[in-house]
């Protein structure tokens, strides 16, 4: 079945399987590999992209479920100048280190940026804990996401 | 030009991880490519009776692989040559590998694993590590034991005053769970030689183990970009390589082979579970009179790296402290289980759990505050180790002094509400922990003598290539290494980059294991540096700065130089014996773990980690305190979250992410993390290594938490929420 949808910001289509996952068509089809499969179950996050605005795990979309809709992949971030900033910051705090799931990181920390919300260092916590990391004990990941959210605030 | 070494720059793979450029195995699409999967054991210990396919299902596109296409010898070469590519008569665990599979897409291939029929003949099998040694069925050696060793330091037994005391302790497997699966891609070669680009540490074990199955040595391997492996992808890699080597050759396409999460957990290495029982003898100010150390692990059906892991155990259940006198003994044992290996700490953390427990049952039965038995105990400029190497600049005390400092000034999180549960904080009851370990850097005794790492260096105008064989798989070394360059050369950091970690290109500079690679190998790679400046001066036969020669000999052709490692002479180590210099030097890290104890429900909340680790020189502060605390946390999901659960037949159960539990950041504790600076002058600008060490101590600061909090005294890992509310008196 053909599938009609926007990918950072372009208008894209691709002939998909009625059961293949928002994953794979991103993945296979457009060859947009910054989402990651760590587990396949929606445990990890690896996977998260922006699905109209709101972080999912590719994983588990049915990729018929993204007719229509706006998807942003971490491929797409740095045309966003606060989202550019947000990478830069990932960068410089030490928030990456192998990197597997620092693409799931920045689109979770990017819907955050996005929703202009204030959270306090605790709540970022818990909003970043649908997304594993195994290398930096998340506490540079914290630190890079409440900059890019203090950034975000107006002065 | 500023001094790079000491800065915090951002890695120089940063822009490409951050942007979904880089690469990682699974990401490369080659056209043509075929996926590859595994039929594996179900059984412990089984004759195979025979391999076949189910006629009815389609094989016209399928390329079926067992032991009799391995065109070279059936072997996973590594220590020694027990662990076969692919089992032939007998299976001796579950998830060994029996036949391959490969087809036009992943859910074929593995469709067809599953049409691949094989018949078995039950045998006995031991899973228990305590029902191993000396029993039947043999599954090593004349009896089951892969390596055991001893080493003494006095004579315990000549020590018969002071007070008795006596402990057990227990770990159980970790896994390692790098985010990336396992994944090898295998490329036939124009040659009839066959390229590996895969996600793995050591590429030269690739190299090593691939000429052995495939019989020839038309083959490079590239690493490509590795999502972690904490010593996961040491060994490992070099079966996964072999079985896609073997389907890309037979299919004469690529072949790619990426784990799902469930098969990795499920068939991959694991930490070594251990047992280790401590006697001891201890005056009634708390001086540590004799130690008498009895360590068993569990190797696994095949050896793997289970001889270096139980000697890294036996160096280090001493703790970082002075016995007066000290008997180890040692054993890894064979059981039908899936193979246990590497995995960063590397038998240290096992051992040194059990002796830091060990200490505070000295404290709690001499009622001696545990910290000032640790301060009274630690090992001090002059002293021996249990080897009998005399200890030159001891970073302990610096470490837990530093690190009391800061539990005294940093202010403490406040305990967020209990989802839930109404806010109670009474329900929760705080305690702090507090360990000190140390961990040798680097080989043990001689064996950076018999690894020889090199490193080359190319220039060419105003670029210098770094050639190694050392990866970088997270911790950084692709930038520290051009950073180390750039500052003994005095040049900007543009003026360097790394070559490809491809060993057709670079030089084998060992592998990237043992806390070894910013220490010993950029070691080499300063000494390059200095090399390559000295050759440009010869050939310009004048002295000046680096870049003023490089800059005038711009129109020439390339200089490379050449560096191996020169092991410091003065070191001396007896491998019989197990007496000497165990380690060129030594990392101490000390670690205060506060945390709450739900008293209704056992769990425990962490509330802030602070570690103070004497690293000699921090190269580049950020990715260092990085490594740091990304270890501290996978000690912390060891102590209490990390269970690998397995059946009667030792297959592990908990085989996701929803039943294998690692910490979130909601789980993690905030970490104030100090670096100590006290300079190994056999290190590059001081540089020790740092990789390993967070993982050795936070399990036991957790432990003795605990038991400040409630009184449960828990020797067991992991201290899950069941075991403290069980423990709890």
């Amino acid at each position: 079945m053909k599938l009609s949808f926007v990918v950072n910001g372009q208008p894209r289509e691709a002939e998909v399987r009625p059961m293949a996952r928002l994953l794979d068509v991103l993945r296979e089809d457009l060859r947009l590999t910054g989402a990651k499969e760590g587990c396949g179950e929606g445990e990890c996050g690896a996977c998260t992209v922006l699905l109209d605005g709101q972080s999912a795990c590719a994983c588990l979309v049915p990729a018929v479920q993204a007719q229509g809709a706006t998807v942003l992949t971490v491929e797409g971030l740095g045309d966003d100048p606060r989202l550019a900033r947000l990478q830069e910051g990932f960068v410089r705090c030490g928030a990456a280190q192998c990197g597997i799931c620092t693409p799931g990181f920045l689109m979770t920390a990017a819907e955050l940026c996005q929703k202009g919300q204030v959270l306090s260092r605790a709540e970022v916590r818990d909003a970043v804990a649908g997304n594993l990391c195994r290398c930096t004990g998340y506490q540079k990941i914290i630190d890079a996401v409440e900059e890019a959210l203090c950034a975000d605030q107006p002065r | 030009m500023a001094q790079l070494i000491g800065e915090g720059i951002g890695r120089v793979d940063g822009p490409a991880k951050v942007s979904g450029r880089a690469l990682y195995v699974d990401d490369l699409h080659v056209p043509g490519c075929y996926y590859g999967a595994t039929v594996r054991s179900t059984h412990a210990h089984a004759l195979i009776r025979g391999i076949t396919l189910n006629l009815d299902y389609d094989w016209s596109d399928v390329i079926v692989v067992t032991s009799v296409d391995i065109p070279g010898e059936n072997v996973i070469a590594l220590m020694t040559d027990d662990q076969p590519a692919l089992a032939e008569q007998v299976v001796r665990h579950v998830t060994e590998p029996i036949a391959l599979v490969a087809a036009p897409t992943r859910e074929k291939a593995l469709e067809a694993a599953r049409n691949v029929r094989i018949e078995y003949q039950p045998l006995p099998a031991i899973i228990d590590m305590a029902r191993s040694r000396g029993e039947e069925p043999r599954i090593f050696g004349n009896d089951n034991v892969f390596k055991k060793l001893e080493l003494r330091l006095g004579d315990v037994k000549a020590v018969t005053g002071g007070v008795l005391i006596e402990g057990e302790y227990e770990v159980g497997h970790q896994e390692q769970l790098y985010i990336e699966p396992q994944g090898v891609l295998a490329v036939p070669r124009e040659d009839g030689g066959v390229t590996i680009i895969g996600s793995l540490q050591c590429p030269y074990y690739v190299v090593k183990a691939l000429i052995r199955v495939l019989g020839h040595d038309k083959l490079n391997v590239v690493q490509a970009a590795t999502g972690g492996g904490f010593g996961g992808k040491e060994e490992y890699p070099s079966m996964l390589s072999a079985h896609a080597a073997l389907l890309a050759t037979r299919a004469g396409r690529p072949v790619k082979m990426v784990y799902r999460r469930d098969e990795d957990l499920r068939a991959t290495t694991k930490r070594h579970p251990a047992r280790v029982k401590l006697s001891t003898r201890v005056d009634e100010s708390g001086r540590l009179l004799s130690l008498d150390a009895d360590v068993l692990m569990d190797g696994g059906a095949y050896n793997t790296l289970s001889p270096v892991v139980i000697s890294r155990a036996a160096l280090h259940v001493s703790g970082p402290y002075r016995w007066e006198t000290a008997h180890v003994r040692a054993a890894v044992v064979a059981t039908h289980t899936p193979p246990n290996g590497a995995f960063r700490g590397f038998g240290a953390p096992q051992a040194m759990f059990a002796v830091e427990r060990h200490l505070d049952k000295i404290a709690r039965t001499l009622s001696i505050d545990p910290v000032e038995l640790r301060r009274m105990n630690l090992l001090r400029e002059g002293d021996l180790t249990v080897t009998g190497q005399v200890v030159k600049a001891p970073g302990g005390l610096l470490a837990l002094d530093a690190a009391l400092a800061a539990a005294d000034e940093s202010p403490l999180p406040p305990l967020s509400p209990i989802p839930g549960g109404g806010g109670d904080a009474a329900r929760r009851l705080p305690g702090r922990g507090v360990s000190v370990v140390f961990h040798g850097c680097g080989f043990t005794g001689n064996g950076e003598a018999k690894i020889k790492s090199k490193v080359i260096l190319e220039l060419q105008g105003e670029r210098i290539r770094v050639l190694t064989g050392s990866t970088d798989i997270g911790q950084g070394t692709d930038t520290i290494f051009p950073q180390l360059v750039a500052s003994v050369l005095d040049i900007p950091l543009s003026w360097v980059e790394m070559a490809p970690h491809d060993t057709a290109l670079v030089p084998d500079s060992g592998p990237t294991v043992a806390s070894r690679t910013a220490m010993v190998v950029g070691g080499v790679v300063d000494a390059a540096a200095r090399k390559l400046h000295a050759a440009l001066q010869v050939e310009a036969r004048r002295s000046a700065p680096f870049a003023e020669l490089a800059r005038a000999r711009r129109a020439r052709g390339p200089l490379r130089v050449e560096h191996q490692h020169q092991p410091d002479p003065s070191l001396r180590w007896d491998d019989e014996r197990y007496i000497g210099d165990a380690y060129p030097t030594y990392a101490w890290m000390a670690t205060v773990v506060d945390l709450a104890v739900d008293i209704d429900t056992g769990e425990v909340t962490y509330r802030r980690l602070i570690t103070a680790t004497d690293i000699g020189r921090a190269l580049n502060p950020v990715l260092a305190s990085g490594q740091i605390e990304g270890g501290a946390l996978q000690a912390l999901g060891w102590a209490t979250f990390e269970e690998v659960v397995t059946d009667g037949k030792g297959l592990m159960l908990n085989d996701r992410l929803t039943n294998y539990i690692i910490p979130t950041a909601a789980d993690a504790p905030e970490m104030v993390t100090l670096l100590i600076e006290n300079p190994y002058e056999g290190g590059p600008f001081g540089a020790k290594g740092l990789g390993e060490i967070p993982m050795d101590g936070p399990a036991a600061a957790v432990a003795q938490a605990i038991e400040a909090a409630t009184g449960a005294v828990l020797n067991r890992l992991p201290m899950t929420p069941e075991r403290v509310l069980e423990a709890t008196p």
